[in-house]
């Protein structure tokens, strides 16, 4: 019988060449399959019926599983924003984890804000998130926070204040909803075209929540409508300047001289409005704001790169 | 060498005939050829879509198992004979014992799947009455198939080579389960920060990747698949076995047999 000899030295150096190879192998494969074809696999079996009876019960499971993959989804192509950034198995994937656990709340809140929100940040579908939230409903009428979700929905990416009210209205007939629900339904009668109304919704929901990607989010928003407020206040003592010196002023200090500012406006990063010669107020850096819409620089385009 | 390999090899070969695991064959045969014809019956304008589904996954399935259930008995087996013994009394070295058990199963496995093959051809012949351009392509999903037996077979005879049969089959099959996963595993790795970032990329790139190895959803919808795919897949296959076998000759070089 032959003992081991210098045979372990080369077949150990062999092991570790091997393996440096399959990792330089696996990603050339990876590489060479792109984004999706790797995606397309996750729908391999599209139905969740077929899923339920193939899980033999550990339907929670699977449906962690799917969940899983519908943010890392969701993720990766947020992190990437290339090309034509389209959701397209967004939306079945989360129907299939709520077909195989109905009771997962977080699948609901947290997918319909990335299915309603507007590209790049979501996938534009709000039609397609009230379904999904309806559906949450339908499994849990007793989670009263769906109702706000729908309203929320309802309110900013349907643009429709009526359905928002309903939603603020049916949620709050539950008892452990919060009195805000109410304070929601009446705001969404009398003013929902009051600034100050979007920033309460988006102060709830950032309350609310946990998760940091959504209360960035809020945040964000909360920012954006501070910056769009700002904005068109400053244009109007702009104005206000010109009205009564006869020109534009040059500068911030020409303002605070004439009493219709205090100080040098800052935006919520801290950082200065710009004054521009022709009068309009502009942020510093717009990439910060993805979602204002005033205040930003003629024909400027959102930045694809990852925030 | 080469002599010790192959004799080693075609034992290892003979003993999975007489052990009639070929007989698979016979259910396989019966599973498609029998009930190719049914398929018309029970689906409208899918017939060789099913059929290439359940086709292709019924080699791997047989494949794997057949894989997992002799590998891990590769080892354990001779020792319990005591014909390991006999064999390494002769001239023949321990990494020459385990090459030549991973040989011979490979090539137990390449004859099945072969014959399987033929009879899934069979049967589409029978479903499609005839056989056009798509259906060449599908040998292509045959060729991963016998990549992941490639795989699998290593990892089968790693663990065979310091466990017990019944351990061995159950870290195969669980690591075959994660590999099936490991798109998943990339994908989180892809996402995640800091430490959970390099822990989950290291584990994702020490789990063979099945899910890279399996097209039988694109063969069946008559998707082409590259050839530059077909060659890294061939590669990595061919390391990642590399680096189980190896690891398993480096533990059964070390291992006390008396």
């Amino acid at each position: 019988m032959k003992r081991p000899g210098k045979i372990v030295p080369f077949v150990s150096a062999l092991l570790v060449a091997a393996f440096v190879g399959s990792v330089f192998s696996l990603n050339g494969v990876e590489a060479a399959r792109g984004n999706q074809a790797t995606l397309e696999e996750i729908l391999y079996i599209p139905s969740a019926k077929a899923l339920k009876r193939m899980s033999l019960g550990y339907s929670g499971v699977l449906a962690d599983i799917y969940w899983t993959r519908a943010v890392q989804y969701y993720g990766r192509k947020l992190s990437t924003r290339r090309g034509d950034l389209r959701y397209d198995l967004l939306y079945p994937l989360l129907d299939i984890t709520t077909d195989l656990d109905p009771h997962l709340i977080v699948a609901y809140e947290f997918g319909s804000i990335f299915l309603s929100q507007r590209p790049p940040v979501g996938a534009g579908q709000p039609d397609k998130a009230v379904a999904l939230i309806e559906k949450g409903i339908r499994a849990n009428p007793d989670y009263w926070r769906l109702y706000f979700n729908l309203g929320f929905i309802h309110y900013f990416d349907r643009k429709d204040p009526r359905a928002a009210q309903q939603a603020f209205e049916k949620g709050s007939e539950n008892p452990k909803s919060l009195v805000w629900m109410k304070t929601m339904a009446a705001n969404m009668a009398e003013k929902a075209n009051d600034p100050e109304t979007a920033l309460y919704l988006w102060g709830r929901l950032y309350e609310s929540t946990t998760d940091e990607m959504v209360r960035q989010n809020a945040r964000q928003h909360i920012a954006a409508l501070h910056v769009d407020h700002d904005v068109s206040e400053l244009q109007r003592r702009v104005k206000m300047y010109l009205e009564r010196k006869g020109h534009l002023p040059s500068n911030w200090y020409e303002m605070m001289h004439e009493g219709l500012i205090t100080r040098v406006p800052l935006d919520p990063t801290e950082k200065p409005y710009k004054l521009m010669p022709d009068g309009t107020v502009q942020v510093e850096d717009p990439d910060s704001f993805p979602f204002v819409t005033q205040g930003l620089p003629p024909g400027w385009k959102k930045s694809t790169k990852p925030q | 060498m080469i002599a010790r390999l192959s004799a080693i090899s075609f034992n290892t070969f003979r003993e999975a005939v007489r052990d009639r695991v070929l007989y698979n064959l016979i259910v396989f045969a019966l599973l498609l050829v029998a009930t190719a014809p049914l398929f018309g019956e029970i689906s409208i304008g899918v017939e060789r879509l099913i059929l290439v589904n359940v086709g292709l996954s019924a080699i791997s399935i047989f494949g794997i198992i057949i894989a997992i259930f002799i590998g891990i008995g590769l080892v354990s087996k001779e020792i319990e004979k005591r014909t390991l013994y006999t064999i390494l009394s002769r001239p023949v070295r321990r990494w020459e014992f385990i090459a030549g058990k991973y040989m011979g199963l490979l090539m137990t496995l390449v004859v099945n799947a072969a014959l399987m093959t033929a009879g899934f051809y069979l049967a589409l012949l029978i479903v499609s009455h005839g056989l056009g351009k798509d259906d060449a392509a599908l040998l292509v999903a045959v060729y991963f198939i016998i990549l992941e037996f490639f795989i699998v077979t290593a990892i089968t005879l790693l663990f065979s080579s310091f466990s017990t049969p019944i351990f061995a089959a159950i870290f195969a099959f669980a690591l075959f389960a994660i590999g099936t996963f490991a798109e998943d595993l990339r994908n989180f790795a892809a996402l995640a920060t800091g430490l959970t970032k390099w822990l989950t990329t290291a584990a994702a790139y020490l789990v063979p990747n099945f899910s890279a190895l399996n097209v039988i959803s694109q063969a069946a919808h008559s998707e082409s698949i590259s050839g530059k795919l077909i060659l890294l897949n061939t590669l990595y296959a061919l390391l990642y076995s590399l680096t189980a076998t190896a690891g398993a000759v480096l533990i059964f070089e070390r291992r006390n047999l008396k």
